[in-house]
């Protein structure tokens, strides 16, 4: 056993709990040290649970056999907890105590997990940096002078950090994916439909996905397992059977086509992030597959498409907070929540909807055709997460188009509504991480994990952790 | 004056469905008279995270009545958000339909029927005064509640066409079901749009006016001939009525400005992400085309037509379906057991002869059966009639100088005669029988 029962995977975890070689409590208060010493410096959260809080949890929870028993987990804060305060970033939402829980919350609840925090975030999910919030901003473990990427960056955070094993984050346009790569963590974007969205802070409803964040592909296929399904509180949730992620993991890849867009290695990204992707390529040829090259044209127009799709629809599901129910009123928006609240509200407004609305609903359509016709010829493919490594502080969200240009590779899944995986690919000579994605048709979760799996089973880029 | 003008009339109408539960949530759809606010959940009180999942049955109740209306049902249909900030709308949006209701084009009364969509209510406000203070309350107990809007083209001419189209389209949503459509507990809601324009002129007049909060099918009239007569004369003063939307106060019989054009919503409708398109199949289509109940109009036929009635007798009986439905069960029952015309049995319940709500069809039956028999008297009782009026001179007597009263002191004696064994009413007509004839 290694010295730290913190950088045990998940498997580990739930075999050395089975085994008893230590308690639920041990392995919490290993976590919660692991918070006390680094939270001041990471900020990766904006609510703590109390440690007699978690421990009575542990205490009450009925020691069947549970897939998570006792496993604790921190959720993006996005996700609505019954009684624990959920501000999705915003101030707006100070203080809110939901009524309900969300049910990914629940499902991990009824597997015995125990929630130990609610993670920093942009607020509503607007940003790529984290920096859009009205709490702390996380910072990168592996460089504390930058971020940690977003909008989900509290819980890369937090897992690069040892303050969990795993989290649940929230991707609209790449808002597990890019602070997953940023902090040399695997994320998962799930495809739409395949977790439930009820209880999770609506940004862009047609977008917005639900998915793990963890150490490991293994440990994601863990945790996919448990929050994957039909949900009858989602009606845009699938039928689809759940496959045992975890059963047919270490199927090899043998013959598998990959395929690399051309368009994902485009001028402006960064020379290290190239090279590391190409090299990642390399171990996937060793291991078996025949790597061609694609094109994605439609990912020149993603960037606008989303910049309507995901204000259109955020400047709709914002409205409810209008001051009235919720405590706070509307001054509390950010500046880049309001900027995006209005380009929203324009794009939707009578004269100016066919010209914007509707024509990124086309390029929607467009984007979809580009995907489906790679999968033709591929079983997946595989580019970098974000075009440059994790900026410094304030150099994305003082130029808010740059800010969006950075989203150029994660945002066109979310509109096509595929799965893609982030996982660590390399570092750059400064020592900052680099990530890799693997993206597949619709429901194919299984074969971009077996890849993933059959990738880091090859490399070790996953297992190296921040100095802290 | 006003013969100068033509009106031209369109109606929108909202029927809330008396679904079991909300459109979607689980909540009760029956909202009324419940304790304010407790009637709630996550979904309808628009909590931060909370989905949609639409009601099937509602959708479905909403086909089949734009089937019953004959519209087309497209194949394709959609929800979407309509985005305007009132207090008693939770989530900022209602979900509602846009540009693919779920049925258009259909006709009633040769009135074309525009479309027929779905949607959810509001809450609603209550202007009170709490702790001395004017203020308004929300209560959430109707947010989400099924919402059927029908919408006509303008094809109403006149206040009394519009009642009449008002009162078919009641009949069939009660027919179907789906509905009380009960206008003093708002679950039918009637808004009027009239215009006027020159007799001989061709087109839509480029004005407007509606009127809302109307809730019975007489003020709906009172409000178009109110309307109509205000727009007449402004265009006699070579003025155009604003285009704006009033309201009706029913104390004082006239309507008010409450919303001009320049105040008009840009709702911002646009498909909502929350919930999937809706394709039918054309197997679901029928599966609810069958499961609709014979419509007034077919009904009013078939019993001309199966029990020889007149249109006149026919159309009272199928003017509510609990109606029809007592007479038909009362007509099978004849046809077994009592032989009675159709004609008797009809004239018993349209006059109101009976309580249809009280009395059984097998009672009716037998009432009719009771009144309507020849009297049938055996020989044994003859004697005792004849004894009891041989016995009692006066009482003849003062019958037969109109002092028919004392018939019961009769009827009464040969009662005790016969120690109450035979019929009181065939003896009283029996003795009215014998003493007129002699």
């Amino acid at each position: 056993m290694k010295n730290d029962i913190t950088e045990l995977t998940i498997k580990e975890l739930l075999n050395s709990l089975a085994k008893k070689e230590f308690s639920s409590i041990e392995l919490i208060d290993a976590y919660l040290k692991n918070i006390n010493s680094f939270e001041e410096n990471i900020k990766a959260f904006i609510t703590l649970l109390d440690r007699e809080e978690i421990h009575a949890k542990i205490k009450n929870l009925k020691f069947k056999i549970k897939n998570l028993s006792g496993l604790p987990f921190s959720l993006k804060d996005a996700y609505i907890t019954q009684d624990t305060t959920t501000t999705a970033g915003s101030k707006i939402l100070d203080g809110y105590k939901p009524k309900y829980n969300a049910t990914v919350y629940q499902k991990l609840l009824d597997n015995g997990a125990v929630l130990i925090g609610k993670n920093s975030q942009d607020a509503w999910g607007h940003g790529s940096t984290s920096e859009n919030t009205d709490y702390d901003i996380p910072r990168n473990p592996y460089d504390l002078n930058r971020v940690a990427g977003g909008s989900s960056g509290g819980s890369a955070a937090a897992v690069a950090a040892n303050m969990v094993p795993f989290a649940i984050g929230e991707d609209t346009g790449g808002s597990i994916r890019n602070p997953a790569s940023f902090c040399n963590i695997t994320g998962l974007k799930v495809t739409y439909g395949r977790v439930s969205r009820y209880g999770a802070i609506a940004y862009a409803s047609s977008l917005d996905t639900v998915g793990p964040m963890a150490k490991s592909v293994e440990d994601i296929a863990y945790i996919l397992s448990i929050i994957a399904g039909k949900d009858p509180y989602d009606a845009t949730t699938s039928p689809n059977p759940v496959p045992n992620y975890i059963e047919n993991l270490s199927r090899d890849i043998k013959n598998k086509i990959i395929g690399v867009p051309k368009e994902f290695f485009q001028d402006g990204t960064d020379k290290e992030v190239i090279q590391k992707v190409r090299d990642a390529l390399k171990i996937f040829e060793k291991l078996g597959a025949n790597i061609c090259e694609v094109s994605i044209p439609s990912i020149d127009i993603g960037v606008a498409a989303y910049y309507l799709l995901a204000p259109s629809e955020t400047s709709s599901n914002l409205a409810r907070y209008d001051g009235i129910r919720f405590g706070h009123s509307r001054d509390k928006f950010t500046q880049e929540t309001m900027r995006r609240i209005m380009i929203g509200t324009y794009a939707l407004s009578a004269g100016y909807y066919d010209a914007y609305y509707k024509k990124s609903l086309k390029a929607r359509t467009l984007i979809i055709n580009d995907y489906n016709n790679a999968f033709k010829k591929c079983d997946m493919l595989i580019g970098p997460v974000n075009p440059t490594p994790a900026p410094k502080f304030g150099e994305l969200i003082s130029d808010p188009v740059q800010l969006m240009l950075s989203d150029v590779y994660t945002l066109t899944q979310n509109i096509a509504g595929i799965p893609s995986l982030a996982l660590p690919c390399g570092f750059t000579e400064s020592g900052l991480p680099i990530g890799m994605q693997i993206m597949g048709k619709m429901f194919s979760e299984e074969t971009i994990l077996q890849a993933g799996f059959a990738y880091q089973q090859a490399t070790d880029w996953h297992k190296r952790k921040p100095k802290l | 004056m006003e013969n100068k003008y033509e009106p031209i009339i369109g109606l929108e109408i909202h029927v809330e469905l008396k679904t079991r539960s909300k459109m979607f949530c689980g909540c009760r759809a029956d909202w009324f008279g419940l304790e304010p606010n407790t009637n709630t959940c996550p979904v309808c009180l628009g909590l931060p995270g909370a989905l949609p999942v639409p009601n099937k049955k509602a959708v479905e109740w909403c086909v089949a009545l734009g089937m019953a209306l004959d519209c087309e049902i497209p194949e394709f249909s959609k929800f979407d958000r309509k985005n305007y900030f009132y207090p008693d709308l939770p989530k900022g949006y209602q979900i509602s339909q846009y540009d693919k209701p779920f049925a258009i084009k259909g006709k009633l009364k040769n009135i074309g029927i525009t479309r027929v969509h779905m949607e959810e209510d509001t809450g609603k406000l209550l202007h009170a005064q709490v702790n001395g203070e004017n203020c308004t309350l929300i209560d959430f107990n109707r947010s989400g509640v099924p919402l059927v809007e029908i919408v006509t083209e303008p094809d109403i001419r006149s206040s009394e066409e519009a009642r009449i189209f008002l009162k078919k389209l009641h009949q069939i949503i009660r027919y179907i079901g789906i509905s009380d459509a009960d206008m003093e507990k708002g679950s039918m809601r009637l808004e009027p749009n009239i215009s006027l324009r020159k007799i001989g002129e061709k087109g839509l007049p480029n004005y407007k006016v509606e009127v809302k909060n109307i809730n019975s099918f007489n003020f709906a009239k009172k409000a178009i001939d109110y309307e109509i007569k205000r727009h007449a004369d402004l265009l006699e003063k070579g003025e155009t009525p604003k285009q704006e939307t009033r309201g009706w106060d029913e104390k004082k019989g006239i309507t008010y400005s409450q919303r001009s054009k320049e105040e008009a919503h840009d709702y911002r409708y646009f498909p909502e992400p929350d919930i999937p398109p809706i394709r039918w199949s054309k197997d679901q289509l029928s599966v609810i085309r069958k499961q609709l109940p014979e419509l007034p109009d077919a009904k009013i036929k078939r019993i001309i037509k199966d029990f020889s009635l007149t249109e006149y007798d026919s159309t009272i009986l199928t003017d509510e379906l609990e109606t029809a439905n007592y007479f038909e069960e009362a007509v099978k029952l004849s046809t077994i057991n009592y032989q009675l015309s159709t004609k008797v049995i009809a004239n018993w319940i349209i006059n109101k002869r009976v309580d249809i709500t009280k009395t059984s069809p097998e009672e009716l039956l037998k009432m009719i059966q009771a009144k309507s028999q020849v009297v049938q008297i055996d020989e044994n009782e003859l004697e005792f009639i004849i004894k009891v009026l041989d016995a009692n001179p006066k009482a003849v007597a003062d019958f037969r100088s109109g002092k028919e009263s004392v018939i019961m002191f009769l009827v009464g004696q040969v009662m005790r005669e016969t120690k109450g064994k035979t019929d009181a009413q065939q003896v009283k007509e029996k003795i009215v029988q014998l003493l007129k004839k002699s």
